[in-house]
């Protein structure tokens, strides 16, 4: 019995041995690669920070310094001292002051400002003769997060506020009425917000992946050496690659949007053809954008990670998962540079605003300038010879 | 440019590339004439991938200079492109795409107004016709082999660059293939043709040995095996193993090699050479020829001594 035991103990010590020296040699080995694959490190190291900063600083559901334009259609030391309580909760901004109706509607469509504050004509006049006149706080409510708060805390602030200023005493109720409108999305249905946004975040996803891997799949199979010794230019080797994915991309969105018209009720309030052609527009730069990873990158692995790189801001940068306005000024700023951010105004703007070519000149630009720029690196980028 | 330097195709020199610090091609200059079919040998890393590859523009030397087809190497990358079909060594069309679509692609990048039209003469001439909508992975190594030269003389070159064309193709269709060129040879096509085969050596009007990024000789066949200066005895009869490891190592004997029941031995210097054969010349059962010595021992003595030079 006891030399069967020995034995027994022996051969399970040295497959011990023998598992760990295989385990510590997997290992290194894993170092050294990951040591020397410089794209997989970057990822390692960037997506915990990214994460950290995003979840830490830039998501804030409660959204301050909202953009707000006022209307004014007098002007009474009253008027002045709400807009100032208003602006003192730093829930507001006031970046407009504005004297008439149609700039104010404009102002919002186009969403340069996510609330309009409205001091009727004969406002003062009214409270002072106890007529409870409305105060009139239109929102922007595509997106019901940011709205939401807002709003919701708007009565208590103002009374809040105006407490010391008019009535000395105890007052139960305002001298005036505050009559908020959620403007586009009355019954702040989250869905009306979240299916134009997976619209932008499905098609950028997909289109990056698209042409992120076209160029290194052309050098890993070794069909570039035969396509460089052909008389192609990088500028044709680059539409030749976006193009089809345009089309692709094109089916993609209309198949979403269809589905979010006939099985969610989102409605296109705006022009069906301006969606296409701006659709258009963001599905290419997106295209762009993949395809100078893939001049960039060294396989297509490296070409898949960069992908997901860009991927991730843009989600979370974007205003897709949390308000924009809620995002610290810098986290603002990046989404200001993502293709994502410009195309979700845009998509909100048309099917829940019905907002028009004016209203959104400087998203349709800003995605226009971001196309250019990424072909324009692309094209330099290309190598043109196997040096 | 036409007709110039006496019709010269590819005039090279001091050509000098490295990667990462180690010198792949060392000032190597070369003259290929027009219409001519031109060998290029050595062993494997010597160096002809790379040259190949500076000759067609898709590396840039990093010193050195010349014309191909009368258009500078450096400046004219893009017009050389349009006359000049390069056959790359690892097959390089797209697998996924059928026969036709290859060539038909092809013929779209050259610009050429009727690529359905080019395309299926080509088939047809490739000998290819009812293969047409197969896949170009599908297809055996022989025939991928004659796609990939049909597909780089659609457009009509007027130099080829073929980088071990038959390497892996059976003997069959090597010998279809070298008709196949000395045809178009014969059209006025200038080619450059790099091989590892002595036969295909000898096939070509001239041949060059490149070893180590040095170019080491050229000219035409019989020129290089004069140039060698080596004297050659064919041995035959019993233990030739035994006479080969004697021979190896002694003065005078800069190579022995095995050629089926005979044994070469070959050496550049005569008196040494006839001196350490000496002993082994009167021994029984051993007979010993003086012969000429074939393309093969020249190479085979060149990579030798290569060896001892750059390596």
């Amino acid at each position: 019995m006891s030399t069967i035991d020995t034995t027994g103990h022996a051969r399970q010590g040295s497959e011990w041995f023998g598992f760990w020296r295989r385990c510590y040699a997997m290992v290194a080995k894993e170092f050294i690669q990951l040591r020397r694959d410089r794209v997989s490190f970057a990822m390692i190291v960037m997506i915990p920070i990214m994460q950290l900063l995003l979840f830490g600083f830039a998501i804030n559901t409660t959204p301050h310094n909202l953009p707000t334009a006022v209307l004014l259609q007098e002007d009474s030391d009253l008027g002045r001292s709400i807009l100032k309580a208003l602006e003192n909760t730093a829930y507001f901004r006031f970046v407009r002051e504005v004297h008439d109706v149609n700039e104010f509607d404009d102002l919002l469509t186009s969403g340069k400002v996510l609330f309009g504050v409205e001091i009727p004509r004969g406002f003062e006049r009214a409270v002072r003769r106890g007529d409870r006149p409305a105060l009139l706080v239109a929102a922007d409510a595509t997106d019901p997060v940011a709205a939401g708060s807002a709003l919701g805390s708007l009565g208590t602030i103002v009374q809040t506020a105006l407490q010391h200023d008019l009535y000395t005493g105890d007052p139960p109720a305002l001298p005036f009425e505050i009559r908020a409108h959620a403007r586009y999305n009355p019954a702040a249905s989250s869905r009306l917000n979240i299916v134009p946004g997976l619209v932008g975040t499905i098609l950028t996803m997909t289109m990056l992946i698209f042409t992120a891997l076209s160029v290194t799949r052309e050098v890993e199979r070794g069909t570039m050496e035969s396509l460089l010794s052909m008389p192609i230019k990088p500028v044709e080797v680059m539409f030749g690659k976006i193009i089809p994915y345009v089309l692709v991309g094109f089916l993609q969105a209309t198949l979403i949007i269809a589905i979010g018209v006939f099985l969610f009720g989102v409605p296109i309030l705006g022009s069906l053809a301006m969606l296409a052609i701006l659709s258009t527009l963001f599905i290419t730069t997106n295209l762009s954008i993949g395809y100078t990873f893939s001049t960039i990158a060294q396989n297509q692995l490296q070409a898949m990670q960069m992908s997901i790189m860009f991927f991730l801001p843009s989600i979370l940068l974007s205003g897709f998962m949390f308000p924009f306005a809620g995002m610290p000024v810098w986290a603002q700023y990046v989404g200001e540079g993502l293709p994502l951010t410009h195309y979700l105004r845009i998509v909100r703007a048309i099917m829940l605003k019905g907002a028009t070519v004016q209203n959104l000149q400087y998203d349709t630009l800003a995605l226009a300038a971001l196309m250019l720029f990424a072909m324009t690196i692309a094209v330099l980028r290309f190598r043109r010879t196997l040096d | 440019m036409n007709g110039a330097a006496g019709g010269i195709a590819i005039d090279v020199k001091g050509l000098t590339k490295s990667f990462g610090g180690r010198e792949v091609v060392h000032d190597l200059s070369m003259q290929v004439k027009r219409g001519s079919i031109y060998g290029f040998l050595g062993p494997n890393g010597s160096g002809k991938t790379t040259t190949i590859r500076m000759l067609c523009g898709l590396l840039t030397p990093d010193s050195g200079e010349g014309t191909c087809l009368g258009y500078d190497i450096r400046r004219d990358a893009e017009r050389i492109k349009r006359q000049v079909g390069y056959m790359t060594q690892r097959f390089s069309l797209y697998q996924d795409l059928s026969v036709r679509e290859n060539l038909e692609f092809v013929a779209r990048l050259y610009g050429m107004s009727d690529a359905r039209g080019s395309a299926r003469e080509m088939i047809k001439r490739l000998g290819l016709s009812g293969r047409e909508e197969q896949l170009a992975g599908e297809l055996s190594g022989g025939w991928k082999q004659r796609l990939a030269l049909g597909a780089c003389t659609l457009p009509s070159p007027r130099l080829l660059l073929l980088d071990e064309p038959t390497a892996g193709v059976d003997p069959k269709a090597r010998r279809d293939f070298w008709n196949e060129i000395h045809a178009l040879a014969g059209e006025g096509l200038t080619v450059l043709v790099s091989t590892h085969y002595m036969d295909e050596a000898e096939r070509c009007h001239e041949i060059a040995y490149i070893a180590y990024g040095y170019l080491l000789v050229h000219g035409t066949v019989d020129e290089v095996i004069a140039k060698s200066r080596l004297t050659t005895y064919t041995v035959t009869g019993d233990d030739l193993n035994g006479l080969a490891a004697g021979l190896a190592g002694k003065p005078g004997i800069d190579m022995v090699a095995p050629f089926g029941t005979s044994l070469h031995v070959s050496g550049r210097d005569v008196a040494a050479l006839e001196a350490s054969i000496a002993p082994w010349r009167e021994r029984n059962g051993l007979n010993w020829q003086p012969s000429h010595p074939s393309l093969e021992d020249v190479f085979i003595e060149l990579m030798s001594r290569s060896k001892d030079n750059f390596q």
